[in-house]
């Protein structure tokens, strides 16, 4: 079973994001972790890079393919977690504790538009 | 889309929890616990694929021989029966239909011809119509046949004293045929991962029977696609739809050992031995990254911002801890050592040509 946690928001691309006042932390669900398999790199943006509510801001590769990681919200990349680029592998391990990045909102709005913990676990279960 | 085909193997696959995924037109296992897990099995230990999407064609009758040899690049005549080539069918003009394992059986003027999976029908219409004016039989023995690869360095172990089989003599690329269960089978010392191996072609419920023997044997991983892909590109093994195509020849894919141009014949001959002589456009090679971002498939290489190629194949290698691919690309760059850039997404990144073995082969002979 997949796990999901309560209290954050989640994109119907399987990225969460946790809000921390004015601060996005974004990382990639259980439920997409466990879809893609051991994952072998992440290719993430540089601290003050902009981006842009669903438009990729890097990638998450498997062994055996890369998955765009896209953004769901616009804001400036305030954090990039650097711990990922020795040990990708760290995001199966727990892909809640291991985010990708963190940013500071320009649009906290876009939030409404996210889902919450029970909407994305019955897109995951349909 | 077309029906997708199950192997006979199917419902174990569901039963076991594998992630399932069509390739070739059938539905098969991508994995059962993690590709780095299966991976490492075969390299170090013993893994078991279902192969049973496989095509198995018999070529027979008088004029078998000169019919083989005229459809495959490998030379057939005076091949002793209980030896395998390997090789390809080629168009007229060089390109590949498929590359494929051709089976000397015990029986006179007999062939087993094993081809891609996602090649079955183009093949077996390419076969026959070639077949004009030969007196041979061709039948298309796909769906009755099962295939279980048993591949790693512990394979020999588990066939002997799991499964009975006296395979210990057998050399690589040579195979039995015998009668295991009452049932003849073939068992052949070959794979596509570069570690020693079998592969056992039986009917499908005793595929089914020996699958459930394995799977019972703790140290025998159940291994799917994906780390079958994974093992044969790091010892540079081709595969269909990626490094050989009607486009590519077997020149540019560095296959031409495979391809004997002093036969007296065979299609695509004239199309070889003008590129053998004259050389190639394009060439496959290996590159190495500089940085930890995968080349995958059909990216684009290029050199001073001018695309010269595209990638074939391309991973973090799970035996290497490297970043490198297979590529297509113009000839003249073909050099080991040539800096190259790799357009990976929104940027590009520096690697080297480099041969396209990753992980030396470890065959027993």
């Amino acid at each position: 079973m997949n796990e999901v946690i309560k209290g954050l928001y989640y994109s119907e691309s399987h990225e969460w994001i946790k809000i921390e006042g004015n601060i996005g932390i974004i990382g990639i669900t259980d439920h997409a972790q466990h879809a893609l398999g051991n994952i072998v790199y992440v290719d993430m943006p540089e601290t003050d890079d902009e981006v842009t509510k669903d438009e990729d801001f890097g990638a998450v590769e498997s062994v055996k393919a890369a998955s765009d990681l896209i953004s769901p919200v616009s804001g400036v990349v305030t954090e990039v977690n650097e711990a990922l680029q020795d040990n990708p592998g760290l995001i199966n391990e727990n892909a809640y504790e291991n985010w990708i990045i963190k940013v500071e909102l320009s649009n906290p709005e876009e939030l409404e538009s996210l889902l919450d913990a029970d909407a994305y676990q019955a897109l995951c279960n349909p | 889309m077309e029906n997708i085909k199950q192997t006979c193997l199917y419902d174990q696959h569901v039963a076991m929890n594998a992630q399932m995924s069509p390739f070739g037109g059938f539905m098969m296992p991508i994995q059962y616990s993690s590709i780095i897990a299966e991976h490492e099995a075969v390299r170090n230990n013993v893994g078991m694929f279902d192969v049973s999407h496989m095509g198995e064609v018999f070529i027979c009758g008088p004029d078998a021989t000169r019919f083989v040899n005229h459809i495959f690049t490998n030379q057939v005549a005076g091949m002793p029966a209980g030896k395998i080539l390997y090789g390809m069918m080629l168009y007229p003009n060089g390109g590949v239909v498929d590359d494929l394992l051709v089976y000397k059986m015990q029986a006179p003027d007999l062939y087993l011809l094993v081809v891609n999976a996602s090649n079955i029908e183009k093949d077996v219409e390419w076969i026959r119509e070639q077949s004009t004016g030969y007196d041979v039989e061709i039948r298309n023995e796909s769906d009755t046949w099962g295939e279980i690869a048993l591949q790693g360095p512990q394979s020999e172990r588990i066939m002997t004293e799991v499964l009975n089989m006296p395979v210990a003599e057998l050399a690589f690329y040579t195979f039995s045929e015998l009668t295991y269960k009452g049932e003849s089978i073939i068992v052949s010392r070959t794979g596509y991962t570069g570690e020693d191996g079998f592969e056992i072609y039986a009917s499908t419920t005793l595929t089914q029977s020996l699958w459930d023997k394995l799977y019972k044997e703790a140290q025998v991983t159940p291994c799917g696609l994906g780390c079958r892909d994974t093992l044969r590109f790091e010892v540079g093994l081709p595969l269909y739809g990626h490094e050989l195509s009607s486009d590519i020849t077997p020149i540019e894919a560095g296959l031409g050992i495979f391809v004997k141009t002093d036969k007296e014949e065979f299609i695509g001959k004239e199309a070889i031995a003008t590129q053998k002589e004259n050389g190639v456009q394009k060439k496959l090679v290996g590159i190495e990254l500089q940085d930890k971002a995968i080349p995958r498939a059909g990216y684009d290489v290029e050199i001073d911002g001018i695309v010269i190629g595209q990638v074939t194949t391309g991973y973090h290698t799970i035996s290497t801890d490297k970043s490198v691919c297979m590529a297509l690309i113009a000839s003249q760059y073909a050099t080991i050592g040539t800096e190259v850039d790799i357009r990976i997404r929104k940027k590009t990144f520096k690697g080297n040509v480099c041969r396209k073995r990753f992980y030396e082969k470890n065959y027993k002979k």
